[in-house]
C-alpha cells in the first residue's frame, strides 16, 4: 500500500493518509478546455475521497484522445495503454491475474462504439469488475474530427458534412447486454460525476459510465449535439445522487419516498434522489424506456440509469483461490510428481 | 554424379509365401461421425500393446458427420512413425469412397470390405476379404442406432484374426477406451467376437501381413501433441488460459481444462489456481493473455493460422511493450480458411514477423509429443525471461494425431519468472526504469501491478527507458536497438538444435517440427538406395543459433525440408546467414495437406542430386529457392 505520512499537518489527507496531490498524474497533452481533463479531475477527486490505494489500481485504455488520459491521473498506479478498441480484453486478463486489483478503464466513443464494439459487448456480458468510462465526444479527435458511432443523426462536421446514420446509445446497449451499473453524466457536472464515480468504485461488477465530453476543437460548434451549449441545455438529470461510502457515517437526511437506497457489495449505500417520482434504477425495462424517451426529445438522461447490485461478477464465477493467481508460488501451480505419474499411467 | 535408376526401383512384388511381419500400413475408410474413432484407436492401441512401434494418423473432413474420413495405422518394426504413402491393407467401410480407395491401391494390397459393395469386381491383383457387417451386427443388436456405432468394432475383430493380433491386448485396449461405460464395453466386446469368429470360420488367410509381439513399446505412452502440450502447460504453472475454438488447436485447451480441473484445485478450499476464459475471438484471447502477462500471470492462448492472423496487432504490442505470453500455433493448411483439417508448416514466416514495424518473435518448433510437453514448459520460462510473446509452432499432424513417446519426465528446473523487480534489485540499480538495459543483455526489469514496487505506464506508443511517452528519434532508436539486443540474447538461450554430423556425408539436411520423422526414414532410404550419406540439423527454435552457419559451411548443398509451398524456413534462414552460405540452401517441399512422407523427401533429394531423373510429366513449380535437378 502506497501510504505516506504527511510531514505537513496542515495538508489534508484521506483515510489512507494520502493527500490529493498523490492522486494526480502527468500534465495533460489534450487541448485546453477538453472535457476529458475535467473527467480526469473527477477521477482524482473520487479516488482521493474514497481513499482508493493507487498501488492497487490499474488504469487501462485503448487508443484515441480519451485513451491518453489515464496518464493524467493516479500517476503512481500502473497503466496500460493498449491497442485501439481492445482495452476490455487487456483489462480482463489483468483482473484474471490479480482479482484484487481495482480496474479503471477509459475509452472513447470511437474506441468503444466502432472498432471496440465487439469487446465492449462481451465485457458487458461478463460483468467483469471494472469501471469502464466512455469519454464521449461524438467524434474522432486525434485524427481530426471524423464522426464516431455516437455522433447524432443530423449533426455536422466543421466541414459541413452531415451525419446521416443513427447513433449507438452505449447506455441502452450496456443495459441490454447485462451490465450491472450503467450511468451517464457530463464532464462539466462536477457534483454528479463525482458521485457516480464514487458509487462505481463501490460496485462489484462492470460499471459503465458514458460521460459526454464535448470536443472543444472539432465538435463544439452549433451543428453538434455534443457541444457544451447543447449538452447543458438538454441535460435531463434522472436523480440527484448521494453516495455514502461504508467507512463514513451513513447519512439519513433523505425523506422516505424521495430517496432510494441501493446497498452495494462492499457495505456502502447508494442513495438515488428521484427527480421523477416513479424512476427506479433497479428496473431494467424502465431504464430502457427512459433512455428511449429522452433520446426522442433530443435530450440526455443523466444519472445512474440502471443498477443490478446482486449479480455475481465474472471473477467470482471463476471460483479463484483467495490470493492473486499472479502471486501463487511454484508449489501451488506445479502439480507434484505423483500427478504426472498418474497422467503417464493413463496414457499407456 | 552417378545417375542410376537401379537403386531406387521398388522391391519386387511380395512373395505370398513370404510373410510381412510388423511392417505395413492399414487404412480404414469410414464415414465421419460413425463412431469409427473408437474402433481405430482400439486397433492402434492393440498393436502398441503388442510391443510393436505404431503410429496413427486421422485424415478427416471439416464436417461433423457424413463426409468420408480415413484413419491410417502404420506398424513399423524399425520404429518409423512418419506417414507412409503406400497402403498395404484397406478396410473399406464407406460406400462413397470405396471404389476410389480400392483403385488407388498398389498391386498385392489387401482389402477387407463390406460385402454388399462387391469391391472384388474392381481389380484382380488384390486380395479381397468380404465381410457382411450388417448381417453380423444384426446378430448382436436390435437397436438400429446402436448398430451403427458398434458396426465398426467388427472390423477390429476381423483384423485381429487376419493379422494375428493378440486378443487379450485388444480386449485391454477396448477397456482402456470404454472402461467407464460397462454397457458400451459389453456391446463392443461382442462385436469384436463376432468379427473374429466370422473371419476364423469364413475367411481363408491369403495375404502375407502378420503382426507378431515385440518388446519395443515397453514404458512408452500413446498421446496426441495437443494433450502433451496441455500437460506441459499445466506443469509450467500456467495460471491464465484464454482461448477461442479453432481446429486443430481446440483440443489443446480442452484437454488442459480437464487436467487443470483435476490437478490444479486447491486441496484445502477446492478453489482454482487457474482461470480459463473462452474469449469472443482470437484478438480478445491474446489481449487477455497479454493483460494477464502484464499483471504477472503465466498466461497462454492456443490457436491456428487464421487466429494468428487476427493476433497480429496484439503480438506487436506484446513485442514492443514487452509483455510475456505463450501462444500455441497448431498449424493447418492456409491461406485463408484453407484446409482446416489438414496439416502444414505454413505459418513460419508470418509468425516470425507477426505485426507491423520491426517486429520479431521467438518461436519454438516441437517435433515430437515429448517436445510438445517440454517446449510448453520452456515457453513459459522464455516468455517471462524475455518479456515477450513466445510462439510454440506445432501442427495438426503433431497436435491431433496419436504418437508413441517415452513417458514425460518431471521438470528439472524451477519456474523462471525472469527479471521481476524486487526491493533488493531496486536498491542495487537505483532508480527503476522499466525499459532500462541495466545488465547489458537487452532485458530490462519489470514491476507487476499490485506488487508494491514502483509502477510504470505500459504502452504500445513510443517510450523512453523510463517508460515515459516519447516521440524523440533518439529514444525510439535506442529502444528498438535494445529490443534487437534482447533478441540476440535469446538466440543462445533458446533450445539447441539437434545436430547429427556424419563424417562421410556429402550433403546436409535441415528440417523442423513433424518433418523430422520423414527425415529419419528418408536418411535410411538415401543410404540404402543410393549410398548417399547425410548429416542432419534439426531446427528447434527461432532465432537460429550460430551453429546453423557452421552446419551449412560443411556442405555444398543443404536441403531444407518443410511442409509449405514457399520454402518459408529457408527464406528465414537466407535473411540470417551469410550470403555465400545462403546459395547452398535448397528446398524439399511438401504441401498437399497430408503429413510429409519419407519417399517424397528421398525422391526429391535423389533427383536434385542427380541420382535420378525427374518423372516425365511430373509437376514441378519453380520457385526462386527451388533449385533444379542437379548434377546432370
Amino acid at each position: 500500500m502506497a501510504s505516506v505520512t504527511p510531514s505537513n499537518p496542515r495538508i489534508k489527507v484521506n483515510r489512507i493518509g494520502l493527500d490529493s496531490k498523490q492522486y494526480r498524474g502527468t500534465k495533460t497533452t489534450l487541448c485546453a478546455g477538453c472535457g476529458h481533463n475535467a473527467i480526469s479531475e473527477r477521477i482524482i477527486g473520487a479516488c482521493y475521497e474514497m481513499g482508493v490505494d493507487p498501488g492497487r489500481v490499474v488504469k487501462l485504455s485503448g487508443i484515441g484522445c480519451s485513451s491518453k488520459s489515464p496518464a493524467y491521473f493516479l500517476g503512481s498506479a500502473h497503466g496500460f495503454n493498449a491497442v485501439h478498441g481492445r482495452m476490455p480484453s487487456v483489462g480482463t486478463g489483468a483482473l484474471l491475474a490479480n482479482h484484487k486489483l481495482i480496474a479503471i478503464g477509459v475509452s472513447g466513443d470511437g474506441d468503444t462504439g466502432a472498432i471496440g464494439i465487439g469487446q465492449f459487448v462481451h465485457l458487458m456480458r461478463r460483468n467483469l469488475p471494472i469501471i469502464y468510462i466512455i469519454e464521449d465526444n461524438g467524434c474522432y479527435g486525434l485524427t481530426k474530427g471524423q464522426f464516431s458511432p455516437t455522433a447524432d443523426l443530423g449533426s455536422t462536421l466543421k466541414t459541413g458534412v452531415v451525419n446521416d446514420l443513427p447513433p449507438i446509445d452505449t447506455c441502452a446497449l450496456a443495459v441490454e447486454l447485462g451490465a450491472t451499473f450503467v450511468a451517464r453524466s457530463f464532464s462539466g457536472d462536477k457534483k454528479q460525476l463525482t458521485a457516480i464515480l464514487k458509487a462505481a468504485l463501490s460496485h462489484r461488477g462492470t460499471a459503465m459510465l458514458d460521460v459526454l465530453s464535448p470536443c472543444v476543437t472539432f465538435n463544439d460548434h452549433e451543428g453538434s449535439t455534443k457541444s457544451y451549449s447543447h449538452v447543458k441545455e438538454h441535460d435531463d438529470p434522472l436523480e440527484e445522487i448521494s453516495f455514502v461510502p461504508f467507512f463514513e457515517d451513513i447519512s439519513v437526511d433523505y425523506e422516505p419516498g424521495t430517496t432510494q437506497a441501493v446497498p452495494l457489495h462492499d457495505g456502502s449505500t447508494l442513495y438515488l434522489k428521484k427527480l421523477e417520482e416513479e424512476y427506479d434504477a433497479l428496473d431494467k425495462v424502465r431504464a430502457l424506456q427512459v433512455l428511449n424517451e429522452t433520446r426522442r426529445r433530443g435530450e440526455f438522461a443523466t444519472g445512474i440509469i440502471y443498477v443490478e447490485p446482486d449479480r455475481d461478477d465474472f471473477l467470482t464465477m471463476l471460483n479463484l483461490v483467495d490470493e492473486p493467481l499472479a502471486a501463487l508460488p511454484q508449489k501451488r501451480v506445479r502439480p507434484p510428481r505423483g500427478a504426472l505419474k498418474e497422467i503417464m499411467k493413463s496414457l499407456r | 554424379m552417378p545417375v542410376s535408376d537401379i537403386a531406387v526401383q521398388d522391391a519386387p512384388a511380395a512373395n505370398l509365401t513370404e510373410r510381412v511381419v510388423n511392417d505395413f500400413s492399414i487404412r480404414v475408410a469410414t464415414v465421419n461421425g460413425s463412431g469409427s474413432q473408437t474402433a481405430n484407436l482400439v486397433l492402434l492401441r492393440s498393436i502398441f500393446r503388442m510391443g510393436i512401434p505404431v503410429s496413427g494418423k486421422n485424415l478427416f473432413p471439416s464436417n461433423i458427420a457424413g463426409l468420408p474420413t480415413w484413419f491410417t495405422i502404420r506398424a513399423s518394426k524399425d520404429g518409423y512413425v512418419a506417414r507412409r504413402a503406400t497402403i498395404d491393407l484397406l478396410v473399406a467401410m464407406n460406400p462413397e469412397t470405396a471404389r476410389e480407395d480400392v483403385l488407388s491401391l498398389e498391386p498385392d494390397a489387401v482389402v477387407v470390405y463390406d460385402e454388399p459393395l462387391k469391391l472384388d469386381e474392381l481389380r484382380d491383383d488384390l486380395t479381397f476379404y468380404p465381410v457382411p457387417f450388417d448381417k453380423l451386427v444384426a446378430g448382436i443388436l436390435r437397436d438400429a442406432k446402436l448398430r451403427r456405432l458398434v458396426r465398426n468394432m467388427i472390423y477390429d475383430g476381423v483384423l485381429a484374426n487376419l493379422l494375428q493380433i493378440d486378443r487379450q491386448q485388444m480386449d485391454a485396449a477396448l477397456e482402456k477406451q470404454l472402461g467407464s461405460k460397462p454397457r458400451a464395453m459389453a456391446l463392443n466386446r461382442s462385436a469384436l467376437d463376432v468379427g473374429y469368429d466370422y473371419a476364423a470360420e469364413h475367411l481363408e488367410k491369403r495375404d502375407p501381413l502378420v503382426l507378431e509381439p515385440m518388446d519395443k513399446t515397453d514404458g512408452l505412452i500413446l498421446v496426441e501433441g495437443n494433450a502433451a502440450a496441455a500437460v506441459g502447460a499445466m506443469m509450467a504453472g500456467v495460471t491464465v488460459v484464454t482461448w477461442y475454438p479453432i481446429t486443430p488447436s481446440s483440443s489443446l485447451c480442452e484437454t488442459l481444462i480437464d487436467y487443470l480441473q483435476k490437478y490444479r484445485l486447491d486441496p484445502e478450499t477446492g478453489k482454482a489456481t487457474f482461470a480459463v476464459v473462452q474469449a469472443e475471438d482470437e484478438i480478445a484471447a491474446l489481449g487477455m493473455a497479454l493483460g494477464a502477462g502484464w499483471a504477472g500471470a503465466r498466461s497462454m492462448t492456443s490457436t491456428s493460422g487464421p487466429g494468428v492472423s487476427l493476433m497480429g496487432e496484439f503480438s506487436g504490442l506484446g513485442y514492443y511493450a514487452e509483455v510475456p505470453a505463450v501462444i500455441f500455433d497448431i498449424q493447418r493448411v492456409g491461406p485463408s480458411t484453407g484446409l482446416p483439417t489438414r496439416t502444414a508448416q505454413g505459418d513460419v514466416l508470418t509468425t516470425a514477423f507477426l505485426s507491423h514495424g520491426d517486429t520479431r518473435h521467438l518461436m519454438l518448433f516441437p517435433a515430437s509429443v515429448e517436445e510438445c510437453y517440454g517446449m510448453a514448459i520452456e515457453a513459459f520460462d522464455l516468455a517471462e525471461r524475455f518479456q515477450t510473446p513466445v510462439f510454440v509452432m506445432s501442427d495438426l499432424d503433431l497436435g491431433m494425431n496419436t504418437w508413441m513417446s517415452k513417458a514425460f519426465e518431471y521438470p528439472k528446473k524451477p519456474l523462471d519468472r525472469g527479471k521481476v523487480l524486487d526491493r533488493e534489485t531496486l536498491d542495487r540499480i537505483g532508480r527503476f526504469g522499466r525499459y532500462r538495459d541495466v545488465d547489458g543483455d537487452g532485458i530490462p526489469y519489470r514491476s507487476i501491478p499490485g506488487d508494491d514496487m514502483p509502477a510504470f505506464f505500459c504502452r504500445g506508443s513510443g517510450h523512453n527507458e523510463w517508460a515515459q511517452y516519447s516521440e524523440r528519434p533518439d529514444d525510439y532508436k535506442a529502444n528498438v536497438d535494445r529490443l534487437a539486443r534482447k533478441f540476440e540474447t535469446a538466440r543462445n538461450w533458446l533450445p539447441e538444435p539437434v545436430v547429427e554430423i556424419n563424417r562421410k556425408a556429402s550433403i546436409g539436411i535441415v528440417a523442423y517440427g513433424t518433418t523430422h520423422w520423414a527425415i529419419v526414414e528418408s536418411r535410411d532410404q538415401l543410404l540404402a538406395e543410393a549410398d548417399l550419406q547425410t548429416s542432419y540439423y534439426r531446427v528447434c527454435a527461432y532465432p537460429f543459433r550460430d551453429a546453423l552457419e557452421s552446419f551449412i559451411e560443411r556442405y555444398d548443398r543443404v536441403y531444407v525440408v518443410e511442409q509449405n509451398r514457399d520454402a518459408q524456413m529457408l527464406s528465414l534462414m537466407k535473411l540470417d546467414v551469410r550470403p555465400e552460405l545462403a546459395n547452398r540452401l535448397r528446398s524439399v517441399l511438401h504441401y498437399s495437406g497430408d503429413p510429409i512422407d519419407a519417399r517424397t523427401v528421398t525422391d526429391s533429394i535423389l533427383i536434385q542430386e542427380g541420382y535420378r531423373v525427374e518423372k516425365a510429366g511430373a509437376q514441378t513449380i519453380r520457385l526462386p529457392h527451388t533449385s533444379g535437378v542437379g548434377g546432370e
